[in-house]
This record gives C-alpha cells, sequence and structure tokens, in this order.
C-alpha cells in the first residue's frame, strides 16, 4: 500500500515540500548566514522598508531586517510548532482513539464523552485565552497547547476505524489462537491504521502552522523568535499594506499556503489509494477506453453504411 | 504432534466422554429496533452438541438458524445466555478455565480465508505467532521449523515456497490451508469449522474437505463441521446434527439420518439437495411433500419465533400440539434422536420415504 502512495506524483510533489521545509528548518540560521549573508535579526540601516533588489532579494522590512533571511529563519518557528504539535496531537489521539475502540464497552463511552466534549471546545478561542495566559512562552510551550486542542477529530477517527478492524475477523481468529491484547492492537489493527495517521499527521501540522500564525498575529506567542506568524503580525503591525510594503508579508503567507496545498496534495493521493474510483490513472483508462470505442464505431460506421449501400 | 495417533472410536456417541460439549445452552441477543424497543432475538434455544475425539459431527440447517452462534459459543467468542459448555467433562464458565488454556484446546476456523488472514503479516509471520504464543516453539530456527511441518501437514507443498507469501498472493484454497495450519499450530484438541468450505472454489473442496478427514483419522482430532449442504455432510461426517431457528431438531449416526429422516424438516433438507442417485421422477413425488406449503417455505424471524416446534408453520403434517409446545426428544436404538410430535403421536409412517403424493394429500389434517 505504501509503495502504491509514493509512486503517485502528488503525493510525491507534497512530501518534497514537506522535506524541503523541515530542511530549511533545521538549517535555518546557516543558510541565512552564509547563503544570503544577512541574519534575520541583522539590521541593514541603509535599506529601511527597500523592495526587492539592492542586495536583498526580497527587500527589507521597516526595521531594515532582510525578508528572504527572516522568512528562511521563520521556516524554524512555523514547521517546529507545526511538528511538535502534530506528534503530540498524533499521539494522543491514537492513544484515545485507538483502546476506546479496542477495549469498548465503558471504557469507550467514558473516553467518547471526554472526546467529544473537547471537540466541542472553541478550540481556537481556548488556544488564545490560554497563549494569553502564559504571555512570551517559548515555542515548545506554544506547541503543546495547540496540540491539546488539535487531537479529539483524530480520536474520534481511528476509534471508529478501530472499532471496525476489532470485529473483522483476521482479529478475532488471532484472539481466538491467544493473541495478547498489545499485541493485536499493536500488530493487528495498527497497520491498517498508518495511512491515516500519516495522513493526519500532515493534516495536524499544516493546523499548528495555521495556528501558531494566528497566535503570532494577535500577538501571542514568543516575542523573541521569528516565525512565519510574527512576520505577517509585524507587517501589520506596521501598515505594510497601506504603505504597499507587499514583499514583507507575502513571502511567509505565501509559505504557510504552500505547505497547506503540500498536505491536500498527499491527501488526494492516499484518497486515491483508498477509493481507487478516484484514481487518476484509473480515469485516465476510462477515457482511453471510451475514445477507443468511439474510434470503433467511426470505423465501424462508414463500412456498414458502404455495405448497406452495395446491398441496396 | 505431543500424542501419538489413537486409532479413532468409531461407536455410538454415549461410549466414550466427549472432549467438548455443549449442554442445554441458548444466546439470546438484544437488540435495538428502528422504532427504539428492545427485541430479544434467540438465535439459539437449548442447544445440545458432544464432539468426541476422532469423529466429526456435523451442524447443518439453512442460513440464520443459530449454526455459527452454535460454534462461536464453542468457542468461546460468546458466552452463552443459559447453558453451559464441558470441556473434558469439565465446565467452562467465567472464570472456570482461563481463555488462553481454553483455545489452546479448541479452535475455530472461519468461513471466510480472505478475512480471517491480516492481509498485512506474511504466512511465517501469522503461523508463526500461534506457535509462539503456546510455547511450541521459541527460537527463530525452531518457528521456521515449526511454520514448515504445518504447511506440510495442510498439504502446501513445497513448504519454503509459502513461508514469505502474503495472503493476497494465495488463493481462497490456499489460504483456508493457512487458516487450518494456524490452527493446528495451537496443537488443539477439537477444531471447530464455520462452513470451511463454502467460500471456496468447487474444484478445490473435496482437497480441503479429505484434509479435514486426514486430521480426524491421523491426529484423532475432534471435528465440528458446520454446513448447509447436507451432501458434504454426507461425504465427511460420522454424526449428523440438523438444525431449524436456534434449535437442534434431530441427530444421529449420519446413514440413519439420511437414510430415514425422523423429523420434516430434515426431509425437507435432503429433498431440496441435488442427488444424482435419485431420479427425477422419484425427486418431483418426494417433493410433493413442500409443494403445498411453498409459499411459506421462509425461515421464521428469530426474534419473534413461532410458537411450539418453530418448522410448523412449513410443517405439511403440523398438528395442534405443534403450535403448542415443543416435543420431548424421541430416541431410537440406532443413537438417532428426534424432536417431533409426529413421533409422540404415533404418526410417524407419514415420514416413509416417497410416499404417492396423492395418500398424503388425503391424510393431511
Amino acid at each position: 500500500m505504501l509503495n502504491g502512495i509514493l509512486r503517485k506524483w502528488n503525493v510525491r510533489i507534497g512530501l518534497g515540500i514537506f522535506a524541503l521545509a523541515l530542511l530549511v528548518a533545521f538549517l535555518g540560521p546557516w543558510v541565512a548566514q552564509s547563503l544570503i549573508g544577512w541574519s534575520g535579526h541583522q539590521v541593514d540601516y541603509h535599506a529601511i522598508g527597500r523592495p526587492p533588489g539592492h542586495g536583498h532579494l526580497l527587500g527589507t522590512n521597516t526595521a531594515g531586517n532582510d525578508v528572504l533571511a527572516q522568512t528562511v529563519l521563520g521556516a524554524r518557528g512555523s514547521v517546529f510548532v507545526g511538528l511538535v504539535s502534530a506528534v503530540l496531537a498524533t499521539v494522543l489521539a491514537a492513544a484515545v482513539g485507538v483502546p476506546s475502540g479496542f477495549v469498548g464497552g465503558r471504557y469507550d463511552r467514558v473516553m467518547t464523552a471526554f472526546t467529544n466534549v473537547f471537540l466541542t471546545l472553541p478550540s481556537f478561542a481556548l488556544t488564545l485565552i490560554v497563549a494569553g495566559y502564559v504571555q512570551g512562552a517559548p515555542w515548545l510551550m506554544i506547541a503543546l497547547i495547540i496540540a491539546v486542542f488539535e487531537w479529539p477529530g483524530g480520536a474520534r477517527y481511528l476509534r471508529s476505524q478501530t472499532l471496525s478492524l476489532r470485529g473483522r475477523d483476521f482479529t478475532v481468529a488471532m484472539r481466538m489462537v491467544g493473541e495478547t491484547r498489545l499485541r493485536l492492537v499493536f500488530f493487528e489493527v495498527m497497520p491498517h491504521l498508518t495511512g491515516i495517521i500519516s495522513a493526519m499527521f500532515l493534516r495536524a501540522m499544516v493546523a499548528g502552522i495555521f495556528a501558531e500564525a494566528g497566535l503570532a498575529f494577535l500577538g501571542i506567542g514568543s516575542t523573541d523568535t521569528i516565525s512565519w506568524g510574527t512576520m505577517i503580525a509585524d507587517a501589520h503591525s506596521q501598515s505594510a499594506i497601506l504603505n504597499g510594503q507587499w514583499w514583507w508579508f507575502v513571502p511567509p503567507g505565501l509559505c504557510i499556503a504552500v505547505l497547506g496545498m503540500a498536505t491536500a496534495l498527499v491527501n488526494f493521493g492516499i484518497d486515491e489509494i483508498t477509493n481507487p474510483r478516484l484514481s487518476a490513472a484509473g480515469r485516465r483508462l476510462v477515457k482511453k477506453f471510451h475514445a477507443a470505442r468511439a474510434a470503433g464505431r467511426r470505423a465501424a460506421g462508414p463500412a456498414a453504411a458502404e455495405t448497406a449501400g452495395r446491398s441496396t | 504432534m505431543p500424542d501419538t495417533p489413537v486409532p479413532a472410536p468409531r461407536g455410538t456417541s454415549d461410549s466414550v466422554a466427549p472432549v467438548l460439549e455443549a449442554v442445554g445452552v441458548s444466546k439470546h441477543f438484544e437488540v435495538r429496533n428502528r422504532g427504539g424497543n428492545n427485541a430479544v432475538v434467540r438465535a439459539v434455544e437449548n442447544a445440545g452438541i458432544a464432539l468426541h475425539r476422532g469423529r466429526i459431527v456435523a451442524l447443518v440447517g439453512e442460513s440464520g438458524s443459530g449454526k455459527t452462534t452454535v460454534a462461536r459459543i464453542l468457542g468461546r467468542f460468546y458466552a452463552p445466555t443459559e447453558g453451559e459448555i464441558r470441556l473434558h467433562g469439565r465446565p467452562v464458565a467465567a472464570g472456570g478455565i482461563a481463555r488462553r488454556d481454553y483455545f489452546r484446546k479448541v479452535q475455530l476456523i472461519f468461513q471466510d480465508p480472505f478475512g480471517s488472514l491480516n492481509s498485512l503479516h506474511r504466512v511465517r509471520y501469522t503461523l508463526g505467532r500461534a506457535l509462539k504464543l503456546h510455547g511450541h516453539a521459541r527460537s527463530r530456527r525452531e518457528v521456521e521449523d515449526g511454520v514448515i511441518d504445518l504447511l506440510r501437514r495442510v498439504n502446501l507443498t513445497p513448504p519454503e515456497q509459502y513461508l514469505d507469501k502474503f495472503p493476497h498472493e494465495l488463493s481462497g484454497g490456499q489460504r483456508q490451508r493457512v487458516v487450518i495450519a494456524r490452527a493446528l499450530a495451537v496443537r488443539p484438541e477439537v477444531l471447530l469449522g464455520d462452513e470451511p468450505i463454502s467460500m471456496l472454489d468447487v474444484s478445490i473442496r473435496l482437497d480441503v474437505l479429505n484434509l479435514l478427514a486426514k486430521l480426524r483419522d491421523e491426529e484423532g482430532l475432534a471435528l465440528l463441521y458446520i454446513t448447509h449442504d447436507i451432501a458434504s455432510a454426507r461425504y465427511l461426517c460420522d454424526e449428523i446434527d440438523v438444525m431449524y431457528a436456534g434449535q437442534l431438531v434431530e441427530g444421529g449416526p449420519k446413514e440413519a439420518v439420511i437414510q430415514s429422516p425422523k423429523h420434516p424438516y430434515t426431509r425437507l433438507l435432503l429433498d431440496s439437495s441435488p442427488d444424482p442417485g435419485r431420479s427425477l421422477a422419484a425427486g418431483s413425488a418426494s417433493e410433493g411433500l413442500f409443494t403445498a406449503t411453498g409459499e411459506l417455505g421462509e425461515p421464521p424471524d428469530p426474534a419473534d419465533p413461532p410458537t411450539g416446534c418453530r418448522f410448523h408453520p412449513r410443517c405439511p403434517f403440523a398438528m395442534d400440539e405443534c403450535r403448542e409446545s415443543f416435543p420431548e426428544r424421541t430416541e431410537f436404538p440406532d443413537g438417532q434422536w428426534v424432536h417431533c410430535w409426529l413421533h409422540q403421536k404415533g404418526r410417524a409412517h407419514l415420514l416413509a420415504p416417497a410416499p404417492p403424493a396423492q395418500s398424503l394429500k388425503e391424510t393431511r389434517p
């Protein structure tokens, strides 16, 4: 199944974008310093609020920071928060959802109620309030807060999938061979959930990046680190839109949008695997079949007319 | 194998103590219907089955008659609502025998070989787990040898070729052999086959049946063979029990049941199974028994079963007693038994094979 997914072009592009984002996030400071020549925090007093060009590929902001360097540095703030919150949210979702579906009974009812409470909470508003309390929190704290409000949807999805897998013959059969519960969960049920979990993870990562950007935009979050969110927030507070300084907020915005697109691409690919009718290859095949049939009819048409003409 | 094959005792079922036994077992499921009311589905009522070493008992009945529920109760997948399961005479209630120990003795083979193997595991893993779980193999080497031995026993040869196959690379018959091998890996005394051949190609059904017969003869396993196909039951089994709408209606040595069915339902089953030995003319005469009730020829709803004998709406011989209460067991000297009022009321002659259709119409009440 995994091989099939990796062969899809949209999955490849999507995962490629993720890989690039991670790479930039890890190597950010080095890239900024040695490839761009500006550290991001460095101020160029000769170029304040300059448009792209003149030694600054993406221009500078009103503080004289290089926008490209900031975007590269900001990847770390955004992607790390997204990554950590996604790991936490996915682990939480699996830890709550899978046992709940597998064990069933009262435990399931309690956990489902618990999940539903979290699901109905206005998560962003609460994230905002909680993050506001821990003003100036480090990015790890922000990631944690985002994750806490991110997991319930995934937990419900995994629970229902587990519920279905638990009742399948192969799980029942292994249970009746005497397989232990732990191994039933991890070796019989979980392998069937990897596709869902990986899609969930990517989605949670982008949601985390969005949430971080939203928090930063509203002025909540760590003040000392640069992220795409803080860049947009700064651009907003310095009224970059009014001044026509598009180069300040477009690059970070575009980065967030591109990562969002990458998840969409990967998820489309996974959808095609789980629902073969959506497969682009399948569609192409159907089109080819119809074309061949039409061509066949066209070829047969004149011949038939000819024979008919001859017979009269 | 730990114990050497012992010649299977083929006497009547009472001569030896059964390995696994269901005594007066009932299973009721509570379901919620569309109106939100609770209804009780009486899937199995007061069923008794005994499985003996080296013998195959067939449980025959149409779809929905509760055969699978019986198998799953015997396999401890469901706990019975009433009655008890006894393994070697010891009751298996909650806490009586630990699950793992029970599964070591009793194994269930599922109907669908496509669903009962995890599609993500190789044959080596599936069989190896069963061996390891019950301490029959520890090291890698032992597991591999054990798996190869199992594959050979279910006639998947050469076994090395099947070790690293995924289920989707195997045919239905091969998969069912792997499923049987997994059950054997535990070294059970009892195998419960829940329609083990119904999902297989006709051409390989006989192979699997012969494999089951070999396990009985060479290894002395006790087998329950559930089927709706009375012909395969006749081919394979020593004893046939007939089930209708959750009740066991007739049972006994297979030739007795097939040659002289004592219950009208068994007659219906036998008449409706194709028999090349029976001429078309004779067939139509005996089918005459059921033509008049043809429009009622549907199994009853287990949530709202008919009173008394549940077969009475379809039975051409139904009397008032049949509608009121379920008949006592009538036993015959050859070990056959039946629950039918005809035998209690001295009207058994009506069931004589292939009576002229004319006389039947006259005697029908």
